[in-house]
């Protein structure tokens, strides 16, 4: 169960403790493929591993609450897919990166906000609803760019993805900007802990007062926003939107937060895990190919990955069980 | 007369959601599409659904469990993969089917082990699959497609007795999975696990061997579908049957089964297969784009759910 709020000391060693088996896989990663690889330790591909995380966390952060819940968001792929492809047309139609961020934002939250109110008014089961939104999406992307390309974006706008600040890529300042946003939010806020206790136990939330549906709805709004803010930066760094760009994001951001600790039972994980998820997913990802594996295995690597992420959760599960 | 009325309106309201649509389709697709319901379209909706029954009907069972298979699309495209390969590489049709249900099978096996034994949610246990797929039938095809097949497989778009193949295919498979389920032990066993598996482990059944057979057999006709794809398409390309597990779970829930309480019926299943088939043929004729037909699949199951959801609270 979670800790009370204000027991700094005792949530930080909590985190210690389920974390610290994820840090040492972090290091041991680091030490074998910089014994492997020439090039993994050069400042360059270091800095291209944090920048793929930290776009791998923007879209696992939101991912986290949902699975905090107990749900499941299949839909953040397509979702980041169809609001970078609004994104771009109205930034080619406009010039500007404003316009253009309020667009990719506005579309994800519409997508978040859809997702919870399918889950809660319709009462359909979370991995349905954002199953079939995630189909819907990619039609409805396929179809409006119906086979183009959308490419070259204002400097100012690119600047989210592939510029620097102080010698580091700007994807890592926004990852800790909402790593620091939502632990202050899951942390330290009512609402924050409420997410924890509907997805702990729903039932016992509702009757201790908790308005358990609002809190789904914010979940999947959230998680909406941040695939539409992913988008963004996703964008920015390749200067070009295609319908399907989405697509190959939602199997690594699942990764990322079963890697991270965080249960699909609900009630247990944190945004820092969900960070590390992201960052192991992506060593793995970066030392194959340095490593020169071919490309084509990558998503059996992360499908895998998915797999033992669950298995590692209910393993520490039946662990603590059999402690209590 | 007043209770005639009465009563048929008693019988209307009895009626699944899905009958309600099948109608409705009909008479708009009827009235818009020129020759929608000429017997040479009717015929043609039946064979290009059957890959969608063959895939429907284990998902049937699937669902039933309260489970669900989303790696169905990707393992069916690394099956028509394999056996497009196996013919390519001079192996006979014989042992193309062998590779390609072996495939099914072992990724079948897979997803019992994860989902039954290991005790993993189903969506996340065939989520994990699918990208193993994935990148299987890339790795296998590097990105490209398998061609020049054509002649071992052209068997297959026969007709028999001016019915085509597939046709007999499917209505065989139909009534074999309906045999399966309503009068074997396995299909009461599949009932009685999404109703409680515990209770049927108390008395005594092998409950997990049981629930995991479900997604076997499941993987199993993924496999044998293989052969129906590559007839279909020619070809083993990488990214086949992308998605086709997307209209599968459409059509059972269109045709009613319940994802959450274990109930639901196989033929509402094959009801659901024509929902999602006349409204891809009829969209089809009408001339509109197949990214827009999973839009409005999409929509049609949100439908389905409503009518379904009012009904029980009514």
């Amino acid at each position: 169960m979670r800790v009370a709020r204000g027991n700094l000391l005792e949530s930080t060693r909590e985190a210690f403790a389920r974390l610290g088996g994820r840090l040492a896989a972090v290091i041991l990663i680091f030490v074998v493929l910089g014994l492997a690889s020439d090039v993994f330790l050069t400042q360059n591909n270091l800095l291209n591993v944090l920048r793929q995380a930290a776009l791998l966390f923007l879209i696992a952060s939101g991912l986290t609450l949902v699975i905090l819940t107990a749900g499941l968001d299949l839909s953040v792929g397509a979702n980041l897919g169809m609001s970078a492809c609004l994104a771009a047309s109205v930034l080619k139609a406009t010039g500007s990166p404003f316009l253009g961020v309020l667009t990719g934002v506005a579309s994800g939250l519409a997508t978040g906000l859809a997702n919870g109110l399918l889950v809660t008014a319709l009462r359909i089961p979370p991995f349905i609803a954002t199953y079939g939104m995630l189909w819907v999406l990619h039609g409805l992307s396929y179809y409006y760019m119906a086979g183009d390309t959308i490419y070259g974006f204002p400097p100012g706008f690119r600047e989210i993805g592939s510029g620097y600040l102080f010698g580091l890529p700007v994807p890592i300042y926004l990852m800790f900007v909402f790593l620091a946003i939502g632990w202050l939010f899951l942390e330290r806020t009512t609402w924050g802990q409420e997410v924890y206790a509907v997805g702990a136990n729903p039932v016992a939330a509702r009757l201790s007062g908790v308005p358990v549906r609002r809190r789904l709805v914010l979940v999947y709004t959230v998680s909406g926003g941040m695939a539409g803010l992913a988008a963004l930066v996703y964008l920015a760094r390749l200067n070009s939107a295609e319908a399907d760009i989405g697509e190959p994001l939602l199997l690594p951001a699942i990764a990322a937060v079963l890697i991270g600790g965080a249960s699909l039972f609900g009630g247990v994980g944190t945004l820092g895990g969900t960070l590390i998820g992201a960052l192991i997913l992506t060593l793995v990802l970066n030392g194959m190919n340095l490593l020169e594996v071919n490309a084509n295995w990558q998503p059996l690597v992360t499908g895998a990955m998915v797999l033992i992420g669950v298995l590692l959760d209910m393993w520490t599960r039946r662990r603590a069980e059999e402690k209590s | 007369m007043h209770h005639r009325v009465h009563e048929l309106a008693r019988r209307l309201a009895a009626l699944p959601g899905v009958a309600y649509i099948l109608v409705l389709q009909a008479i708009v697709f009827g009235s818009v599409a020129q020759g929608f319901l000429s017997p040479l379209n009717l015929t043609n909706i039946g064979t290009q659904a059957t890959i969608l029954l063959m895939l429907a009907l284990p998902m049937t069972l699937v669902i039933l469990t309260e489970g669900l298979d989303i790696s169905m699309g990707a393992v069916l495209t690394l099956c028509s993969v394999v056996l497009a390969w196996v013919l390519v590489h001079g192996g006979g049709i014989g042992l193309a089917l062998a590779a390609s249900a072996a495939m099914g099978l072992a990724f079948g096996v897979a997803n019992g082990t994860l989902v039954s034994y290991l005790g993993m949610p189903p969506f996340v246990a065939t989520l994990g699959t699918l990208g193993m797929a994935q990148g299987l039938a890339l790795a296998i095809t590097d990105g490209q497609s398998i061609v020049g097949i054509s002649a071992q497989i052209a068997f297959m778009r026969a007709d028999v007795l001016g019915i085509p193949l597939v046709l007999i295919i499917a209505f065989v498979a139909y009534f074999f999975v309906h045999a399966l389920l309503y009068y074997t032990r396995f299909g009461t066993y599949v009932f009685a696990i999404g109703g409680n598996r515990e209770a049927l482990a108390l008395a005594g059944v092998h409950a997990r061997a049981w629930h995991a057979g479900v997604y076997v057999f499941a993987g199993l006709m993924v496999g044998i579908t293989g052969l129906l794809l590559v007839a279909r398409t020619n070809s083993g390309h990488p990214t086949a049957a992308f998605g086709m597990e997307f209209d599968a779970i459409a059509a059972v829930a269109v045709g009613g089964t319940s994802f959450e309480r274990g109930e639901g019926w196989l033929f509402g299943t094959l009801l659901g297969v024509l929902a999602v088939g006349v409204m891809r043929n009829g969209l089809n004729v009408a001339g509109v784009s197949s990214s827009l037909q999973v839009v409005a699949i999409g929509l049609l199951v949100i439908a389905a759910l409503l009518i379904d959801a009012l009904r029980r609270r009514a």
